[in-house]
């Protein structure tokens, strides 16, 4: 598969800073517990965001922060033992919370599809990959196509992955890594979602397949103008292709704006403690700083800010109350009652 | 062929830790139980390099390269098909041919003298044994010291990786530390013995972001302090930047560039080595990312013609390069070596014109 | 040249290396009993497996409480309360009614038999006092006695011991010979592993029963011959690659490689992680091991093939071989109590078993 080298796509204008008029997707103060033998876990506290049209955002965060239990969520796949206690997603203006299953079903994929964790290892051996595919198709397609269409989409879709549209007649273990990777985007897009989740679409890859997926889910994305959501805990991947970002932290959002304001100046503690602890191979060397302690117990969180434990800049304030989210530039959201203390970069990453 | 670095024969620089030449390791690929196998995968394809006293090599590459294999070779988890692998036994300051060890008191004192600091810390831990045991084992194992003592030194180990109160970690089973935790004490395991060389396998990969920087610092004042030895297996350019003195990359096999780190990010040679930089994700929004210069054809892994092992996705590929046999790899400028016929003995490049990449600036 | 001394360390100042005050036994001795109060609180949540343990427990209790009765209550009465050389013949009275018929069927049997010998003859108005034996439960037998005049609750305490001696033989050899060959073939691989589950394949092709009736027939088998053949056979076949293939998947857990690096021998990497690793599904396996040998003995017993003094098939056998079985319901104190005994006992480990499946395998457990 030889690609033209000069043909990167190009970056499309950044998102305008004011609010998102008209959003695809909206996530209005999403409460979210596990129940456990141990007590609730609470997995996402006031989450709230916006996705527009044609754009992508980024959830950053380790495990544990969230980022999975929100895509979860928000395709309502959620686990027995969850509960949704609060909030609204609402999906192209319809609160998909309030749906029933039966339409929530129609929902999925057809409006909103997921490319999932490990989601390569998640073909089934025995049966072919396009048989898999069409499996998804016609369970999701307002009128069942027939075979045939059904199979000259999937044709279409290997094409825009970048794949053989003859290995749609192989079995899994005649594809790599990178193949099955794509393999699984081609099925998230089989039904023309208008929002893709990608939960950690290249974790497992190589890096230059990692480069060569990234760049084919950016093309799709702006050809058809379709809003991606990436949910990664690796940094340099969000910030190579996503127009916003959402940085959490066990379970809360704790920065949200453009990729590049918050990269370029990062307010809260923990995305600036973790922009100065990613190392790069680009650039001079410069000391990294290390992050102590270790991610929370979300059964019995700290009680404040739930950062403030592992916190440089942390205050009485903060082990006392949680600081609620505020503007402190235009599009650029963060919560932290000591977002001033925070300094700037050591080397401007921007 | 010119040979590489030195050969055999010349007496090696005292400050020599570990030197590895010509190092094969084929695995058959066995039809059946009765037939012997025709087909071989290189995994390792006649890998030479040299550690100096308390240097790092990185050995980078993606997954197949042979890194891996590599490493586990020079702990003795497997044994190589041919070549020669020597490391320095400190207690005797002599180099020790480590694929010519027979003898039980011989392997002991390489046992004493190499150790390995494992990927995965959820599965590298015995999870019905408890964290003494886990740190105590190569004391165990090699019948040293009395229990008090090696009480102590457990103590003294955990003290020394950060787990403190150290007598609190000590009778605690695996699930319940979280992966950094059990990662040092999979360090502090590694250190028990006081080894002069330490091979890491990806010993960060599995962990949270957050946690990685405190381990690998971790790892780099541990390896001042105690003046070990490190080899570094990792897939992560950026992370092999932090920790490595030089840097090894390696393709199937064969190691196509190796050069002191930095020296490597300024001027990348072999083309491979500037797809692999080209493509790493960069932490910066407003990089703009260089062009990957690599095909999409496959290339051979069972079985694979003399030919250069790069060929098939080499952009800059020439007539010669199909001529001839896999370049060796050669010292081009200042300990820079590179295994391409494209590159002149003096490290200018002579196949088709290509951008200028030096990611340091 | 080995050095046993501990490698200098001179990076932790002395008064910083703070060494537990216990001696390590007493520490791993703690430890091993908090694992188990917490594997306990994970199995007890598991009705059914508390079940398992009631009736396990209670043919414990009977087992124990056999020679206990026989040194207090029983010991003035050993010639009649003696399982297997005991006999008692109750005396029952009954009156002969016009017809000849005597209500109770069974000492009409014993009446008949005199009538054939020429020896009595019933007039109407006598009163008769017959020696019974099978007797129904009374208050000298809580459960009867059999057709030889033996108490039966003590037969039926008595092979408790026999079942639990059985049990324990036969689960014990066949899960530790199953354990080691499985963990060896899994460990070494080669030809080792492949003649150890040929072996295997062979033993399993066996058919247990009619092999264990033909060396029941030519030898003379005992409990613990018995269970012994049990559990070398069954310890050899099939258990064997079910504890294999768990103990491949240990194997090729990183742990191992660790062992190996830091200088661990084949043998301590065999003996201290992998057949660690197999043993929770080792004990599992005890389990139904126990169920099998109990039924295999009952069998076998019915069939009158074993030397064994007491058992409950031994029991059953006993009525059966005395015509009893046809008279079902009326003599259900020789069949029934011992036949309960079997299910009870079997279904006891069973449940056991099914319980510990949740301790084994933690994906199992209710989140």
């Amino acid at each position: 598969m030889n690609r033209d080298q000069s043909a990167v796509a190009d970056e499309q204008p950044l998102a305008s800073a004011e609010p998102i008029a008209d959003p695809i997707l909206e996530v209005d103060h999403l409460i979210m517990n596990y129940r456990t033998k141990d007590g609730p876990v609470s997995a996402v506290q006031d989450v709230s965001f916006s996705v527009g049209r044609g754009e992508s955002l980024g959830l950053v965060g380790e495990s544990g922060c969230g980022k999975t239990s929100i895509a979860l969520s928000l395709m309502r796949l959620l686990p027995d033992n969850a509960e949704v206690q609060n909030g609204k997603i609402i999906l192209d203006g319809e609160n998909i919370l309030d749906l029933d299953d039966e339409a929530m079903r129609q929902t999925r994929w057809d409006d909103i599809a997921m490319v999932f964790q490990g989601a390569m290892n998640s073909w089934n051996p025995v049966y072919r990959v396009g048989d898999q595919i069409r499996e998804a198709i016609d369970l999701h397609w307002d009128v069942k196509p027939t075979v045939v269409e059904a199979n000259a989409r999937i044709a279409e879709l290997f094409e825009l992955v970048g794949l053989d549209p003859s290995m749609a007649d192989r079995y899994p273990h005649e594809f790599s890594g990178g193949m099955k990777q794509r393999a699984v985007i081609a099925m998230a897009l089989s039904c023309d979602p208008k929002v893709i989740i990608a939960d950690e679409p290249t974790t497992a890859l190589d890096v230059i397949v990692q480069e060569q997926v990234l760049e084919e889910l950016r093309s799709i994305q702006h050809e058809f103008g379709m809003s991606i959501i990436y949910i990664s805990h690796d940094i340099a991947v969000i910030a190579e292709i996503t127009d916003h970002l959402g940085v959490m932290y066990a379970g809360k959002l704790v920065e949200h704006g453009e990729t590049a304001d918050v990269f370029a100046r990062p307010r809260h503690p923990y995305a600036w403690l973790l922009l100065s602890s990613t190392p790069s191979v680009t650039g001079p060397k410069l000391q990294l700083s290390p992050l102590e302690g270790e991610p929370p117990n979300l059964v019995n969180p700290p009680t404040g800010c739930r950062f403030h434990p592992r916190c440089p800049f942390a205050t009485d304030q903060c082990s006392a109350e949680e600081p609620p989210m505020e503007e402190i530039a235009p599009g650029h959201t963060v919560a932290c009652w000591n977002h001033e203390q925070v300094p700037e970069m050591e080397t401007s990453r921007a | 062929m010119t040979d590489i670095v030195e050969s055999v024969e010349k007496p090696v620089d005292p400050s020599t830790r570990v030197k590895v030449d010509h190092l094969k390791k084929y695995f058959p690929i066995s039809k059946s139980m009765f037939r012997r196998a025709d087909d071989f995968v290189h995994a390792v394809d006649d890998v030479s390099f040299e550690i100096k006293a308390g240097r790092s090599l990185g050995l980078v590459g993606e997954s197949g390269c042979g890194k891996t294999t590599t490493g586990r070779i020079l702990v003795k988890l497997e044994e190589a098909s041919e070549g020669s692998v020597q490391i320095r036994d400190q207690a005797i300051d002599e180099m020790v041919e480590i694929t010519e060890i027979t003898s039980k008191g011989d392997r002991k004192d390489f046992r004493k003298n190499v150790q390995m600091i494992f990927q995965d810390p959820y599965e590298s831990m015995n999870p019905r044994r408890t964290v003494y045991d886990a740190v105590a084992e190569p004391l165990v194992v090699q019948k040293i010291g009395s229990t008090p003592d090696r009480e102590k030194r457990v103590v003294e180990l955990l003290t020394l990786v950060g787990l403190t109160p150290a007598e609190s970690y000590l009778f605690r089973y695996p699930h319940e530390l979280s992966g950094g935790q059990r990662q040092r004490v999979a360090i502090a395991r590694a250190l028990v013995m006081n080894p002069s060389f330490v091979v890491a396998d990806e010993p960060t990969s599995m962990l949270d972001v957050s946690i990685r920087i405190s381990i690998m610092q971790l790892m780099s004042d541990l390896a001042d302090e105690l003046g070990v030895t490190y080899l570094y297996i990792t897939h992560d350019l950026a992370v092999a930047r932090y920790m490595c003195n030089r840097i090894a990359v390696m393709y199937l096999g064969k190691i196509v560039e190796l050069a002191p780190t930095e020296e490597l990010l300024a001027n990348p040679m072999h083309p491979y080595t500037r797809a692999l930089l080209s493509a790493v994700p960069v932490p910066d929004p407003s990089y703009d990312r260089p062009d990957v210069e690599i095909l999409g054809g496959v290339s051979k892994a069972i079985n694979p013609e003399a030919v250069c092992r790069f060929i098939e996705r080499c952009p800059f590929a020439e007539d010669k390069c199909r001529e001839l046999d896999h370049p060796p790899l050669d010292d081009r400028a200042e300990e820079h070596f590179v295994a391409c016929h494209l590159v002149t003995p003096d490290g200018t490049w002579t196949g088709a014109e290509r951008a200028e990449l030096d990611l340091r600036s | 040249m080995t050095d046993t001394a501990i490698p200098p360390g001179d990076l932790v100042p002395d008064e910083d290396i703070n060494v537990p005050e216990e001696s390590l036994w007493r520490i791993r001795l703690r430890l091993f009993g908090s694992t188990m109060r917490k594997n306990w609180s994970i199995f007890s949540r598991n009705r059914l497996g508390v079940v398992g343990v009631l009736f396990v427990g209670f043919f414990g209790f009977l087992a124990i409480l056999q020679p206990i009765l026989m040194a207090t209550v029983w010991s003035d009465q050993k010639d009649i309360y003696d399982p297997v050389v005991g006999h008692d013949s109750v005396i029952l009275s009954k009156t002969v009614v016009p017809d000849g018929e005597v209500e109770d069927s069974l000492s009409q049997m014993s009446f008949t038999e005199a009538m054939i010998a020429g020896e009595f003859f019933p007039e109407e108005g006598m009163i008769i006092e017959v020696p019974i034996a099978p007797a129904p439960p009374n208050v000298k037998h809580f459960l009867g006695t059999d057709p030889f005049g033996r108490d039966i609750l003590s037969q039926l305490m008595k092979s408790s011991q026999a079942a639990f001696t059985l049990g324990v033989i036969a689960a014990v050899s066949a899960v530790t010979l199953a354990t080691l060959v499985g963990s060896v073939a899994a460990y070494y691989g080669g030809w080792i592993d492949s003649s150890l589950m040929r072996l295997a394949d062979l033993i399993l092709l066996l058919p247990l029963l009619p092999l264990l009736i033909v060396i029941g027939s030519f030898w003379d088998v005992g409990l613990v011959q018995l269970g012994l053949l049990i559990g070398i056979l069954a310890g050899l076949g099939g258990t064997a690659i079910i504890l294999k293939s768990q103990a491949l998947s240990v194997k090729v857990k990183p742990f191992n490689d660790a062992a190996r690096v830091a200088g661990g021998s084949n043998w301590h990497i065999i003996s201290r992680h992998i057949i660690p690793n197999v043993l929770p599904l080792s004990f599992l396996y005890m389990m139904f091991e126990v169920t099998g040998a109990i039924f295999l003995e009952a069998t076998l017993s019915f069939f009158g093939l074993l030397s064994i003094p007491m058992s409950w098939g031994i029991m059953i056998n006993t009525a059966h071989t005395q015509g009893y079985t046809l008279f079902g319901l009326r003599a259900w104190w020789l069949l029934f109590p011992a036949g309960l005994s079997v299910t009870l006992f079997a279904a006891g480990f069973f449940l056991i078993g099914r319980a510990m499946d949740e301790v084994v395998n933690p994906r199992l457990r209710a989140r």
